[in-house]
């Protein structure tokens, strides 16, 4: 199949439907944005793809076909090892060596550099979310599952985030979901609205400057921003 | 500290308190004093089987403890393992130890051996269960992240499961830490001329009640140090693990 992934099915929760039969193909690369109320089943896609239990009973099928990287809406990052174990964990689990480097660049790139062996006990929420897209970027996976990544930061270092993950990121496939119309605005390639009643595909009228976000103050991204938050509203 | 030793002159003053007005026999009840003087007059021979009932208790829990551990490796590694031992070790918590004193010393002699045996069925227990449970214990987020990462079950075990469950080993460890004198001390009475539990039959057949009061004083005191000391150990070691 030449998708990354594909999501083809509903959901149930016990009885009750989640969400309408939903279709969604992710491309080979490029950014999707998933939008949508809270509870509506988002993460159980983002879950779905990556092969994990989920709340829900799907009925339909999925399939991805490559390795597979998630930030999940709980980072989960792991309380016995401070910044570096935890961001050079999946190569431990692995059994290959970690390179200390691309570690270290990356620590320095979401700006923990002067944290690199604190205890995530001694970090705030917003610098633990950025230890878990450290962890998720030094992945090097080709389908990069978002859940959520910049909730917990603040309007600076979240425009700093984005900037980052658009650029390390380019040339992957990307699954992000958020809340946040500026952010899917500034990040998406295709942006989707998740509702009971299925997926709607949002139109983007402008393309995005290669490995990079749109500018947060232009004029075509705040107009889109505003014309999501209507759809959204309505 | 001061409560501590308050409460120690209190028991002190009370145990003194009661031989007076009831007036009981030293060989029921030894005064504070007496038991005192046989501690001083027997230390040679105190610390003597001090130290072997010690010997038997590191070596009884360090072999219990390593036992229980890796069962636990192994159930935790294993749903099908886990339901088939499971009930042949609660079943196996059933049979008093003293009962299997007697028969440990038949087949194992009047050495340490059959003491350390009976160390070694007390430790494992707790050891055993506490880690088992804590294995089972990981948190979700982990295993997901574990498991999308491609981690085999083998380095979930080594690089999760058992740095999450290493505060619920340390739980078995020290309860552990305090039973396993009652097993060397169980095994002692049994059979054999040393150790602490030895002395104390030895002496409480002759009505030496004194003497058996200060094996036993020595032996709180050594169960405490033990327990304290293994604390200790198992604080580092988590730390150890920790960085
Ligand atoms: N383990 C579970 N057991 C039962 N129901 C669950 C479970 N996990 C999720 N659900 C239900 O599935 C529905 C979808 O959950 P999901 O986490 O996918 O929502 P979401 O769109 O990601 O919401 P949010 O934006 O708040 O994160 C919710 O109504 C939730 O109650
Ligand atoms: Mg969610």
């Amino acid at each position: 199949m030449s998708a990354a992934a594909i999501v083809r099915g509903r959901a149930w929760v016990g009885d009750t439907a989640l969400f309408a039969p939903v279709d969604l193909e992710l491309g080979t690369t490029g950014w999707t944005c998933l939008l949508g109320p809270s509870g509506v089943g988002k993460s159980t896609i983002l879950r779905l793809i990556a092969g994990l239990e989920t709340g829900a009973r799907f009925e339909g099928r999925v399939e991805t076909n490559r390795p597979v990287a998630l930030m999940a809406q709980d980072p989960g990052l792991i309380g016995w090892l401070d910044v570096t174990g935890n961001v050079t964990l999946g190569a431990r689990l692995r059994g290959e060596n970690p390179d200390p480097a691309r570690a270290e660049t990356l620590i320095k790139a979401v700006g923990l550099a002067d944290r690199a062996h604190h205890l995530p006990s001694n970090l705030s929420g917003g610098q633990r979310q950025r230890v878990a897209l450290a962890r998720t970027l030094f992945e090097d996976r080709p389908l990069v599952l978002l859940d959520e990544p910049f909730s917990a930061l603040d309007a600076r270092t979240r425009a700093q985030m984005q900037d980052l993950s658009a650029h390390l990121l380019d040339g992957r496939t990307v699954l992000l979901v958020t809340h946040d119309p500026a952010e899917a605005a500034r990040l998406g390639d295709r942006i989707v609205l998740l509702r009971e009643d299925g997926l709607t595909e949002w139109s983007v009228p402008t393309r995005r400057p290669d490995a990079a976000a749109r500018p947060y103050d232009a004029p075509e991204v705040l107009a889109l921003q505003a014309d999501l938050m209507r759809g959204m509203m309505a | 500290m001061r409560t501590v030793l308050a409460l120690i002159v209190t028991v002190l003053a009370l145990w003194q308190g009661v031989i007076w007005l009831a007036g009981m026999p030293p060989f029921l009840l030894p005064s504070p004093i007496s038991v005192a003087e046989a501690l001083w007059i027997n230390r040679a021979e105190i610390t003597r089987h001090a130290g072997y009932t010690l010997a038997e208790v590191a070596l009884g829990f360090v072999l219990g403890s390593a036992l229980g551990a890796a069962l636990a490796v192994a159930m935790g590694f294993s749903a099908k393992l886990t339901a088939v031992l499971r009930p042949i070790l609660t079943f196996s918590q059933t049979i008093p130890v003293f009962a299997l004193a007697p028969i440990l010393t038949l087949w194992l002699g009047f050495g340490m051996a059959p003491k350390i045996a009976v160390t070694v069925l007390i430790v494992f227990f707790p050891v055993c269960s506490a880690f088992l449970d804590g294995l089972a214990r990981t948190p979700q987020a982990a295993l997901d992240l574990a498991q999308v990462m491609g981690a085999s079950r083998g380095r979930i075990m080594r690089h999760l499961r058992i740095p999450a469950a290493l505060p619920y080993l340390a739980t078995g460890l020290r309860l552990a830490a305090v039973y396993a004198p009652i097993g060397a001390v169980i095994g002692e009475w049994v059979g054999g001329a040393r150790g602490l539990g030895a002395l104390m039959i030895h002496a409480n057949g002759r009505m030496k009640t004194d003497l058996v009061f200060a094996a036993l004083l020595v032996l709180s005191v050594m169960t405490v140090v033990f327990a304290r000391l293994v604390a200790i150990a198992v604080a580092r070691l988590w730390r150890r693990y920790a960085v």
